[in-house]
């Protein structure tokens, strides 16, 4: 570090309260979305839970589930971390002041609220994961500018030489998140009274310009994002410098160029041309590599604090959703193969998939985060409970075992009976077999489902008695991250 | 070395600008192309607008969430074939705004479900879907019924569709709501409907006015029905 950078260490005071709100608005949305999961969960196990039509119907639940594990939970824990994380490795005040912060916050969360009461009302473009109509798109993207410009602005203004590399993820899933969201969205309203818009595109074109938003809202929502949370708060905690610079470089820029290319995988066997196919497919099996090198990254800068897995529970959540993030993304290629994706798609197979990748990742690496900064941001030395981190983490890992296996089994058996000929040559199950035959899988979900849900509760007290019960004081292990020196 | 990350790493614009650039390359490559390359879409004959009614129907299918349980795109598949008909063709989707294609099938596909079963059966299936496959799991969509459909604004939507691309004449806006109202109405004189629209299904109204129902009905009874598979032979569909 050169002499002017160590002179101009003078304390900054950190805007740490919007950071806060995001905390509290990460866990509250996560119980929320967990709740809906289950209860979803428990109409594809009974129809009969479909007791308040049309309003709980799993049609109109299903997007809050969604929107509420992806935008609600995942984009609150994203933007606050980013806020905590771009300020302290920037060594700067976020931009824009007290007010623009507040403005992404409640702005962010009046979204949120929204598109959910829209999708029980029954309004909804039927884009999955992007199901708000064009006025709340609208609203999402003056959201979205202001964080963009909130965040950059911090950057612009650090006092630090370079960027850390959790920001560079975190500016290219800002970044992608616009460009999606707005190509994906282009329609035309049928007035400005009226909620209903007509897509831009249509058919072909428009099943890829959708998964080309779906899959990379994947790729930078819920990869691009999460990886910065995890070279901040991972160094962190094991009070190591990240394993390789160069392999960070490298990995970086492979990813996101690579991403944006494996959309048309989810539309295999389909209308689409076989040339867009091809190319998805292509893609897809290069991103195993970028997505490695992530988790490598991640794992090695474990490297002679290992130990630390024993003492520090929080830890071991950021260090298994690595493990599934390692996991996952070498599913993902493999489904993305036609021989096999004609088994797969259609199946629960890929949405076992999905839950490896938002419970096991998305989810463990913001609970290892949340378990840093809830002690971090109320001044307490520690959590209340690390006993109470242990349970939460082994029923939730018990629930994500449970929940994707059954997934797996029902996804593999409904795929072979859907594709299954008898002697005479004839098809040999009708579709409700296979309905009927996966319902003891759908139950097993279900109760993989409850104990995360468990799991979540059991954080929820244990943050609760930290901020009321917990010394105060300053957090025990803060070591200083290296960064390209 | 002439080119160093520390550049990208110092100066956030810069880092700003290379990322984006990097992710625009793989969407505007497999993207753009599609509006361009002549046979994107196959040349059948047979795929007309929806009649106002069936898109009236098709909102309805779209609000309720149906695309999360059913998909309406059969592949290339020998099974798939075998159990839901003709693999579907990018033609039979060019006028939907937006795709019904779907990603689960947690029920059975809907592409060819059109004249698959009477109009008797939809209704019963749609009041109570276990009084006529009792292991299903669908919800009950009895409530679609009593609800009287919305239809006074319907030209608006064929004139939105118009601007995005659907080829619906002055005509069929014109006659939208009198179209609309003879198909739900076995009494009523056809021709007109069946000229603009042919194959529409005609669907029974059960009340006093039309229901979301009907709607629905006269969607789900036409979907797959328009090309006339004998008439494309399949060397045409290779793209």
């Amino acid at each position: 570090m050169s002499a002017a950078a160590t002179a101009s260490l003078a304390p900054v005071e950190y805007n740490d309260d919007v950071v806060r709100k995001f905390v509290i608005a990460t866990v509250f949305w996560g119980v929320v979305g967990f709740l809906v999961g289950v209860f979803i969960a428990a109409e594809l196990a009974w129809p009969s839970f479909n007791f308040w039509a049309p309003y709980l119907n799993f049609g109109r639940l299903r997007p809050v589930h969604t929107s509420g594990v992806i935008f609600a939970f995942g984009g609150s824990a994203l933007i606050g971390t980013s806020f905590y994380v771009v300020q302290r490795t920037c060594r700067a005040r976020l931009f824009g002041g007290k007010a623009l912060a507040d403005f992404i916050f409640w702005g962010y969360q009046f979204f949120i609220v929204m598109a959910a009461l829209s999708y029980v009302l029954g309004f909804s473009k039927s884009r999955e994961y992007s199901e708000p109509e064009w006025h709340l798109i609208l609203w999402l993207v003056i959201i979205w500018v202001a964080y963009l410009v909130a965040f950059v602005g911090t950057l612009v203004r650090r006092a630090e030489p370079h960027i850390y590399v959790a920001n560079w993820f975190y500016l290219s899933f800002i970044l992608t998140i616009a460009m999606l969201v707005i190509v994906n969205n282009l329609a035309i309203p049928v007035s400005v009274f009226a909620a209903k818009s007509y897509s831009l595109f249509a058919g072909a074109q428009d099943a890829l310009v959708q998964w080309w938003y779906g899959h990379n809202a994947v790729g930078f929502f819920l990869t691009a994002g999460f990886l910065g949370m995890m070279y901040y708060f991972i160094p962190k905690a094991a009070g190591r410098p990240v394993y390789s610079y160069r392999l960070s470089i490298i990995h970086f820029w492979s990813l996101i160029f690579i991403y944006i290319w494996a959309g048309p995988h989810h539309l295999h066997w389909t209308a689409l041309p076989d040339w867009t196919q091809t190319m998805g497919e292509a893609f897809s099996v290069m991103l195993w590599m970028p997505s490695w090198g992530g988790m490598i990254n991640g794992l090695m800068t474990l490297s002679g604090a290992w130990d630390k897995l024993r003492t520090d529970p929080g830890l071991r959540f950021s260090v298994t959703a690595v493990g599934f993030y390692g996991m996952s993304t070498f599913e993902g290629p493999v489904m993305s193969v036609r021989t096999v994706n004609a088994l797969s798609h259609y199946t629960d197979w890929t949405i076992g998939h999905v839950h490896s990748g938002a419970l096991g990742w998305v989810a463990f690496i913001t609970f290892g985060a949340l378990y840093y900064l809830v002690p971090a941001l109320w001044g307490k030395t520690e959590m209340y409970s690390r006993r109470l981190i242990a349970w939460h983490y082994w029923i939730s890992t018990l629930g994500i075992v449970l929940y994707i296996t059954s997934m797996w089994v029902a996804g593999i058996m409904e795929g072979l009976m859907w594709r299954a000929y008898d002697a005479q040559g004839f098809l040999q199950y009708s579709f409700i077999d296979s309905v009927v035959a996966v319902h003891p899988l759908m139950v097993v979900r279900l109760v993989g489902g409850i104990f995360f849900l468990t799991g979540a509760l059991i954080m929820v007290y244990n943050m609760v008695m930290t901020v009321r019960r917990a010394p105060a004081g300053a957090l025990a292990a803060a070591t200083p991250l290296a960064v390209g020196d | 070395m002439a080119f160093r990350h520390e550049v990208l790493e110092k100066n956030a614009f810069l880092l700003l600008v290379a990322a984006l650039v990097t992710v625009a390359i793989g969407g505007m490559v497999e993207i753009i192309p599609q509006f361009f390359i002549e046979n994107t879409i196959e040349p059948v004959k047979g795929v007309r607008p929806y009649s106002p009614l069936e898109l009236a129907g098709r909102n309805i299918y779209i609000r309720e969430g149906c695309y999360l349980c059913h998909s309406q795109q059969i592949r290339a598949l020998r099974d798939e074939v075998e159990r839901y008909g003709h693999y579907s063709l990018a033609a039979e989707s060019m006028y939907d705004h937006p795709f019904q294609w779907g990603s689960k099938r947690i029920g059975p596909d809907l592409a060819r479900v059109g004249g698959k079963y009477s109009n008797d059966w939809h209704y019963a299936h749609l009041r109570n879907p276990q009084s006529v496959v009792p292991e299903s799991l669908m919800p009950s969509y009895a409530f679609l019924e009593e609800r009287p459909l919305d239809y006074a604004h319907i030209a608006d939507d064929l004139i939105t569709n118009r601007k995005v691309g659907v080829p619906y004449s002055d005509e069929d806006v014109k006659n939208a709501i009198a179209d609309l109202e003879a198909q739900a109405d076995p009494n009523a004189d056809h021709t007109a409907l069946l000229k603009r629209y042919p194959k529409a299904v005609i669907v029974p109204k059960n009340g006093q006015t039309i229901s979301e129902m009907d709607a629905l009905v006269a969607y789900l009874q036409m979907l797959g029905t328009l090309v006339d598979f004998k008439d494309v032979p399949e060397e045409s569909l290779d793209r």
